[in-house]
């Protein structure tokens, strides 16, 4: 009997008064920062903490070549004699200090770290932005058309779950190589990057996209909007995507720590960012010859960077997951 | 008198939040005497499932009950741990719930779950046990009762399961049942049935019921007398004649007169203007005194006298008397 | 003439397991008759309601007349015009503003994200037509205020989301407004609110409406015809008057005397006897006789046509021989 389409829903009985919803005039912000979650942003130290230094990277990414005291790139701002100054300590030749050292060609570590900064960030953040895109539109297709186009989807989806996402990462930057001619490889570099991580991501935002959509498009406001002619289209971008956004937010913070560890892995393996233009995993590989012979500065900065930062997101995803977690429908 | 099965006593329940105190339930007494249907009614929010949950121990936290007692046959139960209150209910409260599948255990057949409870409440044996659990399910009127014990409970449709449920919450022989709208999830003449089988478990076990609805037919043709509830107070209570013929509460009069059924015949229905509060949003004095014909300044004031213990039926200041009804 | 025809409208959904268990298991398909062979009209300016338990077929019906379904088999005309076989999209679009709809959840049937101002007008703005004020003055119109075209649905109660509700409807002037269930949701005392602001609406604005419920005392008070379902069929189709007082279908006499009335304290109503069976594999011959007082060979053997009785029509093979129990 349960499937029966009209099925009476009878003795719904809202608690809609029982909800300690202030009344307040409404503001745009309102729809999209419910007071709820200020309030339990305001009482978690933890994700003030996150929040903190994470907004404090990613200011420092924008305006590297402000705080930075070199260009580390610029060739010309380098001087050799300054290379494995130890931290904080004047160069024995030149007599300068760097308070995180130089690496072996003289690059200030402090400098290349912000610069390093910066394209993990930029990377991490295309990278999610690329499996958001293109996860949220599938999983609004599969979700709401329904019939063989949810079929092909998911189970795309499925098999590339079975495969560990850096695999797919690798393969995907595999074949970028052998396409791409060696000319522009340096240049295309940061892209293939981007677009290998986003497709190696996107499954989980259709996956949990599809989900709500099932439940949404059931609703009787979807009905309404159907009633009255409004085309698939504008149904799933106006009235449903709204609505699936909350999920998909926790998600993308999740995923922007793990599409920055994600890039840092690549390219320590070096087949990520190229040596013009290091990230902090390339950074940590170039330290990683140095460690051994007693210049710790040039890896352990930068490393200690890169976990703070896939730290602090990791924490405000969490906090972000607990605190809509609840109002999730 | 005798002593009564259940008495409330000035029941409050509050859930604190973090913008403040809310009050669901407020300071409510009565008293159901052994083979009594009290029918408990209020529009949703009004607090009558919520009551109905501090009586049995299950409310959600952070709600918890900040004043008065509960008292079953004279014993207070309010302030039982944990455990003593399982033992509690089941045993001398029986519970049906609006959706009978919430109250069935899907992977256990209906034998299984009706001999578990009656050993785990009853000093019987096993075959003891499963031939009253026959005997139960003949009772609530399911069809060759014996077949159908190993039956799971998707097996049965709508009406047939809440008749489970039914046999379940009295298998341990309780002598109070507590049902939040038994009826509302089934059809109409489903629900006859089960009105019929409740009327006549109640009388023929001489057991105390709380029917809690929001149907006022349902009240009408069930229950021996009615409480109204409005915004987590009593707002009447009194005989079910006199709560459904002569009403003295301005809110229970206009509650039976915006029944479609109240004004057949006419073009329009008699209304009561604006919602029930919010409970955050709660007015002073009188919680019905915004939306209320009679309301005068010391309904603004001062909430209602106190019903449900005293002679006077009515939380209201200004009551309406009986030949001004008439008139 | 009638405003809505529908004829022989039928629906069959298919019910059955997905494929794969259906071959392992060698199931056969499953198919459920939610809408047999259904015909009404509704003339302009009445209120048509459908009665029926769970299971009854009414909210198919509702979304075969607003087209949010196809039918089976049969059709439905609005002013003449069949959406479905219809080729020309300015008559399609002419005869789409001229359907509106009311749902039974106002909870779910406004869009959580949208300002209510854009939640009335869409109607009329998915057309591109002038929306200036419109919201205010729909608000004003279903006794709301004009301030509240600016707040979200989360900011009302169960009834003045309702209230919203018929306002969206009303915003592209429709002729017909099905309404299925609008008050089953809402308390007593709001939803004599809700009744009567939709009945002052129909004189107002000449509306046509197709009323869908289980409540017969609604039912009662709203509706010009009443059409009783059961299973899928229309049993009985009477003006309320002599429904309520001489129903012909003893299904329909079953239903009045079941529901529960306000003035019968303590009245012992012999129950009626069974459930509703099965919809996938309904009885033969009419639908109710395992259920009914006055069934015969002829009633599980040949299903009764619905044929005009008295001032209405009527399925059943004895017919008027029903008495109900006890004055309405």
């Amino acid at each position: 009997m349960s499937n029966l389409p009209d099925a009476t829903r009878q003795g719904v009985e809202p608690l809609d008064r029982m909800e300690p919803a202030e009344v307040v005039q409404p503001s745009r912000w309102r729809s999209i920062w419910d007071a709820d979650v200020t309030w339990s942003f305001r009482h978690s130290p933890v994700a003030v903490v996150a929040a903190v230094v994470t907004l404090a990277m990613i200011l420092s990414a924008i305006f590297a070549p402000w705080i930075a005291t070199t260009n580390p790139f610029d060739p010309a701002s380098l001087n050799l004699m300054n290379g494995f100054s130890r931290p904080g300590v004047p160069n024995a030749f030149t007599g300068e200090s760097f308070w995180l050292g130089t690496d072996d060609q003289g690059r200030d570590v402090w400098s290349t770290i912000l610069y390093g900064l910066r394209i993990s960030l930029f990377v991490g953040f295309m990278a999610v932005l690329f499996a958001l895109v293109l996860g949220v539109l599938l999983g609004l297709l599969a979700g709401y058309v329904g019939g063989w186009v949810e079929t092909i989807i998911m189970r795309v989806a499925d098999v590339q779950l079975t495969f560990p996402s850096i695999l797919v990462a690798l393969l995907i930057f595999g074949v970028a190589r052998g396409v791409i001619p060696i000319e522009y490889r340096d240049q295309m570099a940061i892209w293939v990057l981007i677009v290998a991580i986003g497709l190696s991501d996107w499954v989980q935002f259709a996956r949990v996209v599809r989900g709500a959509t099932l439940v949404e498009k059931n609703k009787e406001y979807v009905q309404a909007a159907r009633l009255i002619g409004r085309k698939p289209g504008a149904i799933m971008l106006k009235h449903i995507l709204p609505n699936v956004l909350s999920p998909v937010l926790v998600i993308a913070t999740i995923s922007l720590a793990l599409a920055i560890i994600a890039e840092a892995t690549l390219s320590f393996l070096g087949v990520g960012a190229p040596p013009t233009q290091p990230s902090l995993g390339t950074l940590i590989r170039i330290g990683q010859d140095f460690l051994f012979s007693g210049e710790w500065w040039i890896l352990f900065f930068p490393a200690l960077t890169l976990l703070a930062l896939a730290l602090s997101v990791n924490l405000l995803g969490d906090w972000l997951r607990d605190a809509l977690n609840p109002r999730l429908r | 008198m005798d002593m009564p099965v259940l008495s409330l006593r000035n029941l409050t329940v509050d859930i604190p939040t973090r913008h403040g105190t809310l009050r669901p339930v407020d300071d409510v007494s009565w008293d159901i005497a052994a083979g009594e249907i009290l029918g408990v009614v209020g529009e949703s929010g009004a607090g009558k499932s919520m009551t109905g949950n501090a009586v049995i121990g299950l409310l959600d936290p952070p709600a918890h009950i900040s004043a008065g007692e509960v008292l079953l046959e004279g014993e207070r139960i309010d302030n039982y741990t944990l455990a003593q209150m399982r033992r509690v209910r089941g045993k001398r409260i029986g519970m049906v719930f609006q959706d009978p599948l919430t109250s069935l255990n899907p992977l256990l057949t209906i034998g299984e779950q009706l001999s578990e409870t009656i050993l785990r409440h009853l000093d019987v044996s096993r075959s003891e046990a499963d031939a009253r659990a026959i005997q139960g399910l003949d009772e609530v009127g399911i069809p060759s009762a014996r077949n159908r014990m190993g039956a799971y409970p998707h097996e049965f449709s709508g009406g047939m399961r809440q008749r489970v449920v039914i046999a379940l919450a009295l298998c341990a022989e309780p002598t109070l049942l507590i049902a939040d709208e038994p009826t509302t999830a089934l059809d109409v003449s489903v629900q006859a049935q089960i009105i019929a089988l409740l009327k006549r478990l109640c009388r023929e076990r001489g057991m105390a019921a709380m029917l809690v609805t929001h149907d006022m037919g349902v009240i009408a043709e069930t229950a021996d007398r009615v409480a109204v509830m409005y915004a987590g107070r009593l707002a009447e209570i009194g005989p079910v004649s006199q709560i459904v013929g002569q009403p003295r509460h301005p809110y229970t009069d206009g509650l039976m007169a915006s029944t479609p059924a109240a004004s057949a015949g006419q073009a329009r229905l008699r209304q009561i203007p604006g919602a029930m509060p919010r409970l955050n949003r709660m007015p002073d004095g009188c919680a019905f005194h915004p939306r209320c014909p009679r309301a005068q300044d010391k309904c603004r004031v001062n909430p209602g006298p106190k019903v449900g213990t005293a002679d006077e039926r009515a939380a209201c200041w200004f009551p309406i008397e009986q030949d001004e009804a008439a008139a | 003439m009638s405003l809505v025809s529908v004829q022989n409208l039928t629906r069959v959904f298919d019910v059955s397991k997905p494929w794969l268990n259906r071959v392992i298991e060698r199931l056969p398909k499953r198919m459920l008759t939610a809408v047999s062979d259904v015909s009404f009209e509704i003339p302009a300016r009445t209120t048509y309601a459908l009665v029926g338990e769970s299971g009854s077929g009414k909210s198919t019906i509702g979304k075969m007349v607003v087209g949010l379904l196809r039918p089976t088999e049969g059709h439905v005309e609005i002013e003449g015009v069949d959406l479905v076989t219809e080729t020309d999209a300015a008559v399609i679009d002419r005869i789409r503003s001229d359907i509106q709809m009311i749902f039974q959840d106002p909870f779910a049937s406004l869009n959580p994200r949208w300002r209510v101002r854009d939640i009335i007008v869409e109607p009329v703005a998915a057309r591109g037509g002038d929306t200036v004020g419109l919201a205010e003055k729909l608000l004003t119109q279903v006794g709301l205020s004009p301030d509240d075209a600016g707040k979200y649905p989360h900011q009302f109660s169960g009834g003045q989301r309702q209230r919203i509700c018929v306002a969206r409807a009303l915003a592209s002037e429709p002729k017909l407004i099905v309404c299925d269930e609008p008050t089953s949701a809402l308390d007593v005392s709001v939803q004599a609110q809700v009744l009567n602001l939709m009945s002052d609406l129909k004189d107002e604005h000449g509306l046509t409406y197709l009323f869908i419920s289980h409540d017969l005392t609604v039912v009662r008070h709203m509706a010009d015809t009443i059409g009783v379902l059961y299973l899928g069929r229309l049993v009985e189709e009477a003006a309320p008057g002599d429904l309520f007082t001489k129903p012909a279908h003893p299904y329909t006499a079953m239903l009045i005397e079941a529901a529960p009335r306000l003035d019968a304290f303590g009245r012992e109503v012999e129950p009626p006897e069974g459930e509703i069976p099965d919809p996938t594999d309904p009885p033969s011959g009419c639908a109710f006789h395992p259920r009914c007082p006055l069934a015969t060979e002829i009633c599980s053997v040949e299903r009764p046509r619905l044929e005009a009785f008295g001032s209405g029509r009527v399925a059943c093979h004895h017919a008027g021989e029903i008495a109900l129990k006890g004055a309405a």
